[in-house]
C-alpha cells in the first residue's frame, strides 16, 4: 500500500513537473534555470517564434537590442568578462548568424564565457541553399568550444543545460546553439535538468603533488623569479590566492593585458605589463630572471616577441588549466595543470617566505629609465599637442582607479592599458587575443548593463568608433550610461606607426576624414564635448564622469604620436625599444 | 623531422566531429594521409584513426588540440613500430584473364590474397596489408590483366599494448560519477 502511494506521489510530481510548452518558450525558460537576467540580440525571419515566446518574459529577461549583431556579440561579451556570468546572444539565421562570428571568434581566443543563440530554417530545408540559410555549425565550429544544431524541440532543455556548462567551466569560451524554427515551433515536455558533468569532458585537470613540489623546489631556489599574472587569475576567482603566493615568495610579478586588473595596480610587487607594448621592465628583465612563473596565461605571441629568444635562461613553471596549452608556444620545466584557485594555495604552502629586494630594485631602475624616456612626456607632456596618456591621466585622477575600462584596439588601447589604474578585479574589458576593432562600444554597453553601479569608460580610437557606431542607437535606447572617450587622431593610429617605423612613412589608407562625432551623438540625445586644449581637458574629464547618462567625450590628440615601449615584431623581448 | 605518425582518438558518437577533429589539422597545414572512423570495441565510443606525417613537436600539440574538443575521450600518437597496421584493397580484374591462364590465380596465391567473387564479366580480388604490398599487387595485376577497378582502405591499426588504451582510461572516469547527456 505504502509503496502505491509513494508511486502515485511521484506520478503527480512528474506531472507537475512537466509542462508542455513550445521549444521557444522552452528556450527562454531554460535562459531562466541558468539565471540569465540579460541578453543581447537581433531579431529576423528564424528566430522570430523565439522573439515571440520572450514577449511574454520581458519581465524575467532583459532584452537589449542592439543595432547589429556583431554589437549584440560583444556586448554579451562586455558583461560576461564584468560580471563572470556567461554572456547571453541571439541572432537569426543566415547574416545574423555570421554577423555574430567576429564576436565568437574574440570570446574563443579570450577565454569569455558565452551562449550564443540563433535561429535556422526549418529542419525540412536544411542543406538545400533555402533563403537565409548558412551552415553556421561549420562556420563556427573553428572559433567555438562547442556548437550544437537542434532539431528537435524535446533536445533545446539538455542542448542548452548542456552550453551553459561547457561555456562556463574549465577554460571558458563560447558555445553557439543553432534551433531551427520547426524545433521552435514544435511542443515538449518541459523539463530542466543543469548539466554537472560530461564523460569526455574534463575541465579542470587533476593536479599532480609532486609538480607543486618541483616547482617550490625551483622557486625555493630562486633568485631572480618573476611571474605573469594572466586572465586565468581573474577567470579562476583566484586574485587573492596569487597575491598569497607572491607576497609570501616575494615575487615581482608583471600582467598580461588580459590579466590586468587581477590585483591592485599600485601592489608594490607589480612591475607592469607584458607584451609589444608593455613595460621596459618586466620585458627586458624576462630574459634575464633565472624562475619565470606563467600563472593563468598562455605566452600569446605577442607577449614573448620571438619565442625562440624568449627566457632561454629560466627555468619554466606553467600553472594552466588547459593541457592543450602546455608547451605550446614556451617550453616549461614544470607544468603544474589545475585551476590556479586550487594550484596557488597548494604552492604557497610549499614555498619559503622570501624578499627579492635586489631583484626588484632592478625592475625599480628600469621603471625609471622607462619614466624617464617615455612615461613622463607621456602623461606630463610639454609639446602643445594633447598626448593620449596625459588623457588617461586625468581619467585616473577623477575615477580613481574605481571605473571599469573598456576599450578598443590600437594605440589608445595600449596607452589606455599602460596608465590606467585599478582597484578592483574585472575592470577591463578589451578585445586582446582576435585585436577585434570595433569591439569597444558595444563592450562597454554590456559591461554597464551588467554592472550598473559602476562608472563605465570607454576609450575608443577614432577608426574603431566608426566601426560600431551605430551601437549608439543601443545606448541611446537603453540610456546605457557608458561614458565614452574618443581619442581622435584622425588616424588609423597603430598601423600608421607601423608605416612610419617599418615601411618608411608610407601612409598607406590610415587617413582618415572624420565625420562631427559630436554632431552624431547629439543625434542619439548623448551629450558630449569636444576637447583640443590641455587647459580644458581636465573640466571636461570631470564633467563626463558627473553626467548623468551616456556622454561623449571627443579629444584631438596629437596626430603622430607613438607608442612606446615597443617589441617590434621578430625580436626579442630584451630588444624592447624606448623610442 | 618530419616522420609518419599515426593517431588515434576516441569520442562520443557525434555529428560534426570529425570536421572539428580535421580542423585542427588543416589550420596547421597538415595533410591527412588516411583516414578510417568506425565504432571501437567499447559500446557508443567512435575511433578515429589517422595517418599524418609531421614533426613530433607538432604531433604532440595537435594530439593536445584533438583531446581539449569537448566530445574526445582520449587521444593518443603513436609511430609505426609501435602498431600493428593494416589495411585493405579491393581489386577488380576482367574473368576472362583469369580463365585464359593460371598466371592470375598465382599471384593471387603468392600474394596472400583472396577471390571474394566470381562472374562471368569480373572477378573481384582482396588483399589486406602494408600499403606498399597493396600497390605491388596493384602493379602486378596491371600488368598481367589490367584491373577494372582499384581501391584502397585507410589504415586500421592496433597497439602492441595488451589491452586497449581506452580501456584503463574509461575505468578511472567511470570510477567518478557522470551524466551521459
Amino acid at each position: 500500500m505504502e509503496s502505491a502511494a509513494i508511486k502515485n506521489e511521484k506520478k503527480a510530481h512528474k506531472q507537475e513537473n512537466m509542462k508542455k510548452v513550445t521549444g521557444s518558450e522552452a528556450v527562454l525558460l531554460s535562459l531562466i534555470e541558468e539565471g540569465v537576467e540579460v541578453m543581447f540580440g537581433y531579431p529576423g525571419g528564424n528566430i522570430m517564434p523565439i522573439y515571440d515566446a520572450l514577449y511574454d518574459y520581458q519581465q524575467k529577461i532583459k532584452h537589449i537590442l542592439t543595432r547589429h549583431e556583431q554589437g549584440a556579440a560583444h556586448a554579451a561579451q562586455g558583461y560576461a568578462r564584468t560580471t563572470g556570468k556567461v554572456g547571453v546572444c541571439m541572432a537569426t539565421s543566415g547574416p545574423g548568424a555570421t554577423n555574430l562570428i567576429t564576436g565568437i571568434a574574440d570570446a574563443m581566443l579570450d577565454s569569455t564565457p558565452m551562449v550564443c543563440i540563433t535561429g535556422q530554417v526549418g529542419s525540412p530545408l536544411l542543406g538545400t541553399d533555402a533563403f537565409q540559410e548558412t551552415d553556421v555549425i561549420g562556420i563556427t565550429m573553428p572559433v567555438t568550444k562547442w556548437n550544437y544544431q537542434v532539431t528537435k524541440a524535446a533536445d533545446i532543455p539538455g542542448a542548452i543545460a548542456k552550453a551553459f556548462y561547457i561555456a562556463s567551466t574549465g577554460r571558458p569560451g563560447p558555445v553557439l546553439i543553432d534551433i531551427t524554427k520547426d524545433a521552435q515551433f514544435a511542443e515538449l515536455e518541459f523539463k530542466y535538468k543543469k548539466c554537472d558533468g560530461i564523460r569526455s569532458y574534463i575541465p579542470v585537470p587533476r593536479p599532480v603533488n609532486e609538480k607543486i613540489e618541483e616547482a617550490a623546489n625551483l622557486i625555493n631556489k630562486a633568485e631572480r623569479p618573476l611571474a605573469l599574472i594572466g586572465q586565468g587569475v581573474i577567470l579562476g576567482g583566484a586574485e587573492k590566492e596569487v597575491v598569497a603566493f607572491l607576497e609570501k615568495a616575494g615575487i615581482p610579478f608583471a600582467w598580461t593585458l588580459l590579466g590586468l586588473s587581477a590585483i591592485p595596480t599600485d601592489h608594490p610587487l607589480n612591475v607592469g605589463m607584458l607584451g609589444m607594448h608593455g613595460n621596459y621592465g618586466p620585458n627586458k628583465l624576462t630574459n634575464e630572471c633565472d624562475v619565470l612563473i606563467g600563472i593563468g596565461m598562455r605566452f600569446d605571441d605577442r607577449v614573448t616577441g620571438d619565442v625562440k629568444r624568449y627566457a632561454k635562461q629560466a627555468k619554466v613553471i606553467h600553472m594552466e588549466i588547459d593541457p592543450a596549452e602546455i608547451n605550446k608556444n614556451v617550453k616549461s620545466s614544470v607544468a603544474i595543470l589545475g585551476d590556479v584557485k586550487e594550484t596557488l594555495p597548494m604552492l604557497t604552502e610549499k614555498v619559503k617566505a622570501n624578499l627579492h629586494h635586489d631583484w626588484v630594485q632592478e625592475f625599480k631602475k628600469c621603471a625609471a629609465t622607462e619614466y624617464e624616456k617615455v612615461i613622463s612626456k607621456d602623461l606630463h607632456p610639454e609639446k602643445p599637442g594633447l598626448s593620449m596618456g596625459e588623457v588617461i591621466r586625468r581619467i585616473n585622477e577623477n575615477a580613481k582607479g574605481e571605473a571599469i575600462l573598456v576599450t578598443d584596439v590600437g594605440q589608445h588601447q595600449m596607452v589606455a592599458a599602460r596608465y590606467t589604474k585599478f582597484n578592483n578585479t574585472r575592470s577591463v574589458v578589451t578585445s586582446g587575443g582576435l585585436g577585434t576593432m570595433g569591439f569597444g562600444l558595444p563592450a562597454a554597453i554590456g559591461a554597464k548593463l551588467g554592472c550598473p553601479d559602476k562608472q563605465v569608460v570607454a576609450i575608443i580610437g577614432d577608426g574603431g568608433f566608426q566601426m560600431t557606431i551605430q551601437e549608439l542607437g543601443t545606448i541611446f535606447q537603453t540610456g546605457a550610461a557608458v561614458k565614452i572617450v574618443i581619442l581622435n587622431n584622425d588616424f588609423l593610429g597603430m598601423v600608421r606607426q607601423w608605416q612610419q617605423l617599418f615601411f618608411d612613412k608610407r601612409y598607406s589608407s590610415t587617413e582618415l576624414i572624420n565625420p562631427d562625432f559630436l554632431t552624431i551623438a547629439k543625434g542619439y540625445c548623448i551629450d558630449g564635448q569636444r576637447v583640443s586644449k590641455r587647459d580644458d581637458l581636465d573640466e571636461a574629464v570631470k564633467k563626463m564622469l558627473d553626467h548623468n547618462g551616456p556622454y561623449l567625450l571627443e579629444v584631438k590628440v596629437e596626430k603622430e604620436g607613438n607608442v612606446f615601449p615597443m617589441v617590434p615584431a621578430g625580436c626579442s623581448v630584451a630588444e624592447v625599444r624606448l623610442e | 623531422m618530419e616522420q609518419e605518425f599515426t593517431i588515434t582518438a576516441f569520442s562520443e558518437n557525434s555529428i560534426g566531429l570529425l570536421n572539428r577533429i580535421t580542423i585542427i589539422f588543416t589550420r596547421r597545414h597538415i595533410n591527412i594521409e588516411s583516414l578510417t572512423v568506425s565504432q571501437s570495441s567499447i559500446k557508443g565510443v567512435h575511433k578515429f584513426t589517422i595517418v599524418v606525417s609531421a614533426t613530433l613537436e607538432k604531433i604532440e600539440k595537435v594530439v593536445k588540440q584533438i583531446e581539449k574538443l569537448v566530445e574526445v575521450l582520449k587521444a593518443f600518437y603513436h609511430t609505426n613500430d609501435e602498431l600493428i597496421r593494416q589495411e585493405i584493397a579491393l581489386y577488380k580484374v576482367p574473368t576472362e584473364a583469369l580463365l585464359n591462364s593460371n598466371e592470375i590465380e598465382n599471384i593471387v596465391r603468392k600474394n596472400g590474397a583472396r577471390i571474394l567473387e566470381v562472374t562471368p564479366d569480373f572477378t573481384v580480388i582482396e588483399k589486406t596489408g602494408y600499403k606498399n604490398e597493396t600497390q605491388e599487387l596493384f602493379e602486378l595485376l596491371e600488368k598481367v590483366s589490367g584491373t577494372l577497378q582499384f581501391t584502397r582502405s585507410g589504415y586500421v591499426a592496433i597497439t602492441k599494448n595488451k589491452h586497449e588504451l581506452l580501456t584503463q582510461y574509461l575505468k578511472e572516469i567511470d570510477s567518478i560519477k557522470y551524466s551521459t547527456n
